[in-house]
């Protein structure tokens, strides 16, 4: 007898009976000439020649392919309607040793998935998408498809697909060769013995693209869907053959393979003990800086508000975190949204001794006005007995009040003395802590050396508190701030 | 561990990286850029992806793909982003897959704006999305409870294998507050035996939500109803501030309720006994806390940034046993202490009078 040698079979990495679909377990659920069974196979056999089964993770659209878990023993996800690329790449970026093929139909990728496809082409992600087009939707019953020939009668184009109306067959193929990132796109066919070895080598070589670690596949393949088209096998095969590929000319549209750069394997991650200092995180704070003891009773309400580049935002944050490293409860709320984008900026902040309950300073004890509108805007919610700072020489006549403290100083022309401008806001902090002595000095120039960006800006930072300081002390009395010191503390708060 | 002063929104980021995230998948959008941000610079050097994704459909589905494979990934946006997304958290529902959604609220309906509105409780709290389904939803107050909600929240999708949601609002993403990162150890990665990583051991694994025969479909439903009845039973946080003496209960969340401490505070000094209930778990919501202060408390008073959507719940809670006020802004304004103090008052004056009245006429 001679040694027989078995050159047909069921591939290893199909199911040997599919028990997932319940019943009829030794056969597929397709129609007899249905294209699925044929590209299934062939993906198969290329999974089992590259032999790759345990890395694969198979993506399975909507539509009549949805059951590829039926009969693929890898692993498998089956997703949205036109999603699959998007879950492709969240799986592939993942788990970058695994090779994940999506298999989508042309409703699933040319017509609600047609952002998800374009865009993982663009990427250049690294998978491998087989797209199966029949220019039908099958599974629905037979409406039309992005990819349905000019003509042809569907349940939603009773009268012939129409250009004028519906628009032209979607080259899928040509358009994503148009983009620089896919390495491998090819069209291939069922239509005959022929086509399929062809579609066989193409679909090998687009999987072997992504094992490569290559780029971007895509293999589409010209399928027959005999029973909606409503035609025996024979005659859609033909259909394909002869009339599809018309349209959809058969042929490699981009194949990049020789040249293409494996893509570099990604850096190993991080030990967990190096995510304090990834994340920057605080290092342990330096010693001899324990919270001071405080008063029991503080609550300062400061609301602070002036032209967006006055450096608001970052006063309010110098406080507050100074305010936090004296151990106190502190809370800064910046002015966000169309507010930020009209050229005016204002902040909240809290210091207080116990938890802080709204961020939101709507009655303030303290209000930095650094122009006049935010004075006008503001003024009205002080607190009796209040503190107001206001940038310029005297406080407008129209915006005075005779019950609340209210002190106007330059401080931007202030600043201009030290050498810019731009340190104003750090003169007010030195006016406001002389006015009100909220904040030890030496814990606010800590505060400030960590926020604040570079030597160089820091000296000049120095330098402007001082001045501010200076400047205050000129106009103020100690009396100030013993009558605004009630003011910041709980008790006045129980105004209602 | 000294504190660091920083932004609900990257406390928020910071605390995913701790709790193990290693998968960000985002679109801008207004006013949840900054976790966005803060996630494609964090995310890397932890060793995990960010991604801009052409739109949060397919973002979302990206999450689907990383939770999938077994990586804790989350993504953020704000409403009419979650509203794209909401197709795919019901498939991640159904798959039974873990992963965080956090929704920074803004304005709407439609474009609506970008200031803060509380309007997207019930997208997030009872569906959005397609079927039986439920997302188990946190609501932080501060910038510590945007880091710890996020470590809690990606424990709970975990255990659950549901997606969880961060519902917070723009306040709470945009003020600094000092926060402590490490209470608890950083989070190991352990592959979740259901995944689909692409190796041997899990190759037989299916991620799927589709159960094509009806007896199928019915047991997954059931199996999904009985976790959400499992979580209601043990996963509902609140906080209760002076309640232990309150005639007057509030209830919000987020900034609402940290506006509303306030409230009660003033209302004290008024020698009104208020408190606030403050639920930190909008799903499973605090309702047998609430039916406990029904026996005690006169009146409930919610507060939200809508035109009433938690209230209902309240409502449900309470089953009529006291009555449930009911005040709001909306359009991106935010309600001021002393804007709810006044109506506070003018309320129980009116119902105070309104009882007179009643025992009068029935005398």
């Amino acid at each position: 007898m001679p040694e027989m040698k078995q050159t047909h079979g069921k591939a290893q990495c199909f199911y040997d009976t599919y028990e997932r679909k319940g019943e009829l377990t030794h056969q597929t659920h397709y129609c007899p000439g249905c294209g699925h069974g044929i590209s299934m196979k062939l993906l198969a056999e290329a999974i089992d020649e590259l032999g790759i089964r345990d890395r694969v993770i198979l993506v399975s659209p909507v539509g009549c392919s949805v059951f590829l878990y039926y009969y693929f023993d890898v692993g498998n996800v089956q997703v949205a309607h036109g999603r699959a690329p998007a879950v492709a790449t969240g799986l592939k970026r993942a788990r970058p040793d695994s090779i994940v093929i999506s298999y989508q139909g042309d409703g699933d990728l040319a017509a609600i998935g047609s952002s998800e496809i374009l865009h993982a082409a663009n990427r250049g992600e690294l998978i491998t998408c087989l797209f199966a087009n029949n220019a039908i939707y099958g599974m629905t019953g037979g409406q039309m498809a992005p990819t349905t020939l000019l003509g042809r009668k569907t349940t939603t184009t009773p009268f012939g697909r129409d250009k004028i109306k519906d628009g032209y067959p979607l080259h899928v193929s040509e358009v994503l060769s148009s983009l620089e990132a896919p390495v491998f796109v090819e069209r291939v066919a069922l239509g005959s013995t022929k086509q399929i070895l062809a579609a066989k080598r193409a679909i090998r070589k687009a999987v072997e693209t992504q094992v490569k670690g290559l780029g971007f596949s895509l293999v589409e393949i010209l399928s027959p869907c005999p029973t909606i088209w409503k035609q025996d096998p024979v005659e859609a095969q033909k259909f394909v053959r002869e009339t599809m590929a018309e349209v959809y000319p058969v042929s490699n549209k981009c194949d990049r393979t020789a040249t293409a750069e494996p893509h570099p394997a990604p850096a190993p991650a991080p030990d967990l003990d190096e995510l304090p200092r990834i994340l920057k995180l605080p290092a342990a704070a330096p010693a001899g800086t324990a919270p001071r003891a405080l008063r029991e009773d503080l609550d300062c309400r400061i609301k602070i508000a002036g032209f967006g580049g006055q450096g608001v935002l970052l006063l309010g944050q110098l406080l507050a975190e100074a305010g936090m490293d004296d151990g106190l409860e502190v809370s800064w709320l910046p002015s966000y949204g169309p507010e930020m984008r009209s050229g005016t900026s204002n902040c909240h902040v809290r210091l207080a001794s116990k938890p802080v309950d709204s961020p939101l300073v709507t009655k303030s004890s303290v209000l930095i006005a650094l122009n006049e509108p935010s004075l006008d805007k503001f003024l009205e919610e002080v607190e009796p007995g209040g503190l107001v700072l206001y940038n310029g020489d005297e406080i407008p006549e129209d915006a005075r009040r005779q019950d609340v403290t209210m002190r106007a100083l330059p401080f931007f022309e202030i600043a201009d003395e030290v050498g810019t401008a731009k340190a104003g806001n750090i003169v007010v902090l030195g006016a406001l802590l002389e006015a009100l002595p909220l904040l030890p000095a030496e814990i606010v120039d800590r505060a400030m050396a960590r926020v604040v960006k570079g030597e160089k800006w820091l000296e000049i930072d120095r330098k402007a508190m001082e001045r501010g300081r200076q400047a205050m002390n000129a106009v103020v009395s100690a009396v100030v701030s013993a009558v605004v010191s009630a003011v910041v503390s709980k008790e006045a708060h129980c105004h209602a | 561990m000294p504190k660091q002063l920083i932004k609900g929104n990257d406390a928020l980021v910071k605390g995913a990286v701790l709790a193990g995230c290693r998968a960000f998948y985002g679109y801008p959008i207004t006013p949840a850029n900054e976790i966005a941000e803060a996630a494609a610079y964090y995310i890397p050097l932890a060793g995990g992806t960010f991604l801009q994704a052409e739109s949060e459909v397919a973002a979302i589905n990206m999450v689907y793909g990383a939770a999938s494979a077994g990586i804790r990934a989350m993504t953020a946006s704000s409403g009419p982003g979650i509203s794209l997304m909401s197709e795919g958290i019901s498939y991640i529902a159904g798959a039974e897959l873990p992963c965080v959604v956090v929704n920074v609220m803004r304005g709407g309906p439609g474009l609506g704006n970008i200031a803060p509105e509380q309007s997207d409780y019930f997208q997030a709290v009872k569906g959005g999305g397609h079927g039986n389904y439920r997302c188990l939803v946190l609501a932080p107050a501060t910038a510590q409870e945007m880091c710890d909600l996020t470590r809690l929240a990606f424990d709970l999708a975990d255990k659950y294998r549901n997606p969880v949601f961060i519902l917070a609002d723009g306040y709470t993403g945009q003020m600094m507050e000092p926060v402590d990162f490490l209470t608890v150890d950083a989070h190991a990665q352990v592959t979740p035996e259901w995944a689909v990583d692409g190796t041997a051991e899990t190759r037989k694994n299916l991620i799927t939500s589709l159960y094509i025969h009806p007896d199928e479909l019915e047991a997954h439903v059931r199996k999904l109803e009985a976790k959400y009845k499992r979580a209601s039973e043990v996963e509902t946080r609140w906080e209760n501030y002076r309640t232990e003496d309150a005639d007057v209960v509030f209830l919000g969340y987020g900034v609402v309720a940290r506006i509303l401490k306030s409230v009660v505070e003033m209302l004290r000094g008024r020698g009104i006994r208020a408190g606030l209930l403050r639920p930190i778990t909008l799903f499973p919501f605090p309702s047998g806390e609430i039916r406990r202060l029904a026996k005690q408390a006169a009146l409930f008073y919610v507060v939200e940034m809508s035109t009433g959507q938690m209230v209902e719940d309240v409502r449900l809670a309470v089953e009529g046993a006291r009555p449930v006020e009911f005040y709001s802004r909306v359009g991106g304004n935010v309600p001021s202490a002393e804007e709810i103090f006044e109506k506070v008052l003018k309320t129980m004056e009116a119902r105070a009078a309104n009882s007179v009245e009643e025992v009068l006429s029935h005398a």
